[in-house]
């Protein structure tokens, strides 16, 4: 045991939990753990705002599948934290969030910047800590570290008082003791049996993916049960990248504005077999008229998303990795079948497409210009109609190198996560994908983009509106387009250059691949201005409320 | 559909704003919540009534064994179960009515824990229909104030929910 300050203590405690780096911005109250970061081998990035220390954490995280790590002042300086959390939350990311708090003798008093962070975040943490004694320090860390990780991933905060962060301890790091934390390890082997038994009968079988693949690593499992069943696949806008897109059995995502094919094939399908998804909104459509037909087998690791959101006939709780193992022992090869015809024929008929242009630059022929580029990017996203366009239009084929935010929609997510996944993969070529909109609720990363030598490439689709919200304005209300035009305002390439940034533009589709290779060639961060129609649609859509059978085609 | 549910939870501050917190964010409505400590003072236990179908009960109860501080979940089956709510009620008591009510909590078994001068307090224990019909008869003297605990429930035999 050696005696140290509780600050000391934080800093050991991260040390062995494996914490390389650590998103944050100073204040009153963070003063003694600032102190001793000082003298530390952990590696702090200072941000300009404190959400973009919770999303770089989160890109980082889900880069590595590590816990990301960020640390905010107490008051204001947590509470600009919520957002981030609330995203990581929504899509299971494994995160701890440190706070500064008030003296725990000025607790609420409501003393200077306090603010109960741990009451705020309840609905939006798997599980949270305020330290009264700077003695519980190495338990609450170990604990807080090994909930976000396991079983169901997710953000757990914690918050330090200052005379927590000063007073002593005699520091040992110990077992854990969580006797209401027990998450499902192994799968049942019934379940399994019974999964397999309907696998074998079913006609018109599809494979329904999401994040729940990505966490537990099991893309290579996803691929064996297919192949081996030749069940087509479709991924969530979480588990893109899960299943190849580029194999016969992929349909792509489905949805709201998945593929046509994705969502022919669910509403006509015999069994759906759900790994690792949660039937979310903008996946199911209107819930009542959703695969009518269709025997559901749901695998998932939290038992509680079983039986939510739908009818389950075969549940099975674990994680996507054992489950899938044994499914594919559990069943036998199947050959090419009538389905797997009928499902091809859909996906030549139907395909993703857009009307190509010479005169102005095309936001998919953007991102298709990326991929030819630099196939191995790593793409992240804003969020709105960029999102899409990037899930669409790259043919994705590693989760973690597909990055968005899903659950929550944070606009302003995509560069600051960016910035993370950069840090844990600085070989990589990381782009953002974003739109003018989402990009000014982050701008200010520039300068630790800048300062860092970070170099994430911004490629903005620059249609001067908040163009998801107005699409919907344009097909349901009228064309009267209320708060949603931005305006020509700023200018991105003087933006990026007073940063200190590459700033780059292009207005005409012969421009778009000369300044991605100029951009890729920098080893600077850069932002690429992509002006583009200003009312260009995301196709194909389900009309929200209606049935995925009711996919239109929109004009752009 | 009421449901009973027992659930044992670590004794520390805030875990009742979890649980509150779970339930009206999720949308379950709570008809009555009862918590103290168990027989380890480390643990309370919480006996909760709900009203809902079987696929929302399927959800409340796995939503709660999410929650850290929960160590465990059971529903306790009106069949095979015992629970028991109190309730104290202080009623218009005079000269002329005193025996009529008296003759009342006799009948019910229950007992009178105060007397003035134009009060009685009452204490009963029982069923909440029990507890339903005293306060029904109660009300023609004029209840004064009334406070009930909830229900707190038990499985029947030799079986136990561990702490």
């Amino acid at each position: 045991m050696r005696k140290m300050s509780g600050a000391e203590a934080i800093l050991e405690c991260l040390k062995l939990e494996g914490v390389e780096i650590i998103f944050g911005l100073p204040g009153g109250v963070l003063l003694p753990l600032y102190d001793a970061l000082y003298d530390s081998d952990i590696k702090h990035i200072l941000v300009r705002h404190e959400q973009a220390a919770a999303h770089a954490a989160d890109g980082y995280a889900r880069a590595t599948g590590r816990v990301g790590v960020c640390l905010a002042t107490s008051g204001p300086g947590a509470t600009n934290l919520v957002t981030g959390i609330a995203t990581a939350y929504m899509d299971s990311v494994p995160l701890v969030a440190m706070t500064g708090q008030v003296p725990t003798n000025l607790i609420g008093k409501d003393a200077f910047q306090e603010a109960d962070i741990t009451g705020i975040t309840i609905p939006i943490t798997k599980h949270s800590y305020l330290v009264k004694d700077a003695k519980d320090l190495p338990r609450v860390f170990r604990e807080a570290f090994h909930i976000a990780r396991t079983g169901r991933p997710g953000p757990v905060l914690i918050d330090l008082p200052r005379d927590v962060t000063v007073g002593e301890l005699d520091f040992s790091y110990p077992d854990l003791d969580l006797p209401g934390y027990n998450p499902t390890i192994g799968v049942h082997k019934l379940q399994i049996k019974k999964a397999a038994q309907v696998l074998m009968e079913a006609k018109r079988p599809v494979i329904y993916a999401g994040g729940g693949v990505r966490y537990a690593s099991a893309s290579k499992e996803l691929l064996g049960l297919a192949e081996k069943v030749k069940a087509p696949v479709t991924t969530t806008l979480m588990g893109v990248g899960c299943f190849p897109e580029d194999n016969p059995l992929s349909l792509g995502m489905l949805g709201m504005h998945g593929t046509k094919y994705a969502n022919y094939a669910i509403q006509e399908s015999d069994l759906i077999v759900a790994v690792g998804a949660r039937f979310d909104d903008r996946v199911t459509g209107k819930i009542a008229s959703f695969a009518p037909s269709a025997t559901i087998v749901h695998i998932d690791v939290d038992p509680a998303e079983i039986g939510k959101n739908v009818k389950v006939d075969v549940p099975i709780v674990g994680d996507a990795k054992s489950a899938l193992k044994e499914l594919i022992e559990a069943v036998q090869p199947k050959t090419w079948s009538a389905w797997n015809d009928k499902v091809s024929a859909w996906k030549k008929d139907h395909p993703l497409s857009y009307e190509k242009s010479e005169d102005v630059i095309k936001p998919q022929m953007v991102m298709e210009t990326i991929y030819e580029l630099c196939p191995e990017a790593i793409i992240v996203t804003e969020v709105g109609q960029n999102q899409m366009w990037a899930a669409q239009f790259f043919t994705h084929k590693d989760p973690h190198r597909f990055i968005s935010s899903g659950g929550l929609g944070t606009m302003g997510y995509g560069f600051p996560a960016a910035i993370g996944a950069q840090m844990a993969r600085p070989d990589s070529t990381v782009f953002d994908i974003a739109g003018d909109g989402s990009f000014q609720m982050n701008i200010q990363e520039l300068a630790t983009a800048v300062l860092n030598e970070i170099p994430v490439k911004v490629a903005v689709m620059n249609n001067g509106v908040l163009g998801m919200v107005r699409q919907w304005q344009t097909l349901f209300y009228e064309k009267r387009y209320s708060g949603t035009t931005l305006g020509n305002v700023p200018d991105f390439v003087k933006v990026a250059e007073a940063y200190g940034a590459l700033g780059l533009r292009a207005t005409k589709p012969s421009e778009v691949e000369p300044v991605l290779r100029k951009a890729i060639g920098s080893d600077r961060p850069t932002v690429i201005d992509f002006v583009i129609p200003t009312d260009e649609m995301v196709s194909p859509m389900v009309p929200a409320g209606a049935s995925l059978s009711e996919i239109l085609e929109l004009e752009g | 559909m009421k449901h009973t549910i027992a659930a044992i939870v670590e004794n520390k501050p805030g875990v009742l704003v979890r649980i509150a917190g779970l339930f009206s964010r999720r949308g379950f409505n709570i008809d009555s919540l009862t918590v103290g400590r168990t027989d380890n003072p480390d643990y309370s236990r919480m006996t909760i009534t709900v009203r809902a179908d079987e696929a929302v009960l399927e959800q409340v109860t796995k939503q709660l064994n999410k929650l850290v501080n929960v160590i465990r979940v059971s529903e306790l089956k009106p069949e095979s179960s015992v629970g028991r709510e109190l309730a104290i009620i202080k009623v218009n008591a005079k000269k002329e009515t005193r025996s009529e009510i008296m003759q009342i909590v006799s009948v019910f078994r229950a007992t009178i824990i105060d007397v003035s001068p134009r009060s009685m307090i009452v204490e009963v224990t029982g069923s909440e229909g029990k507890i339903d019909a005293i306060e029904r008869l109660l009300r023609q003297f004029g209840i004064m104030e009334l406070a009930r605990t909830g229900k707190v429930s038990m499985v029947r035999g030799s079986k136990v929910i561990k702490t």
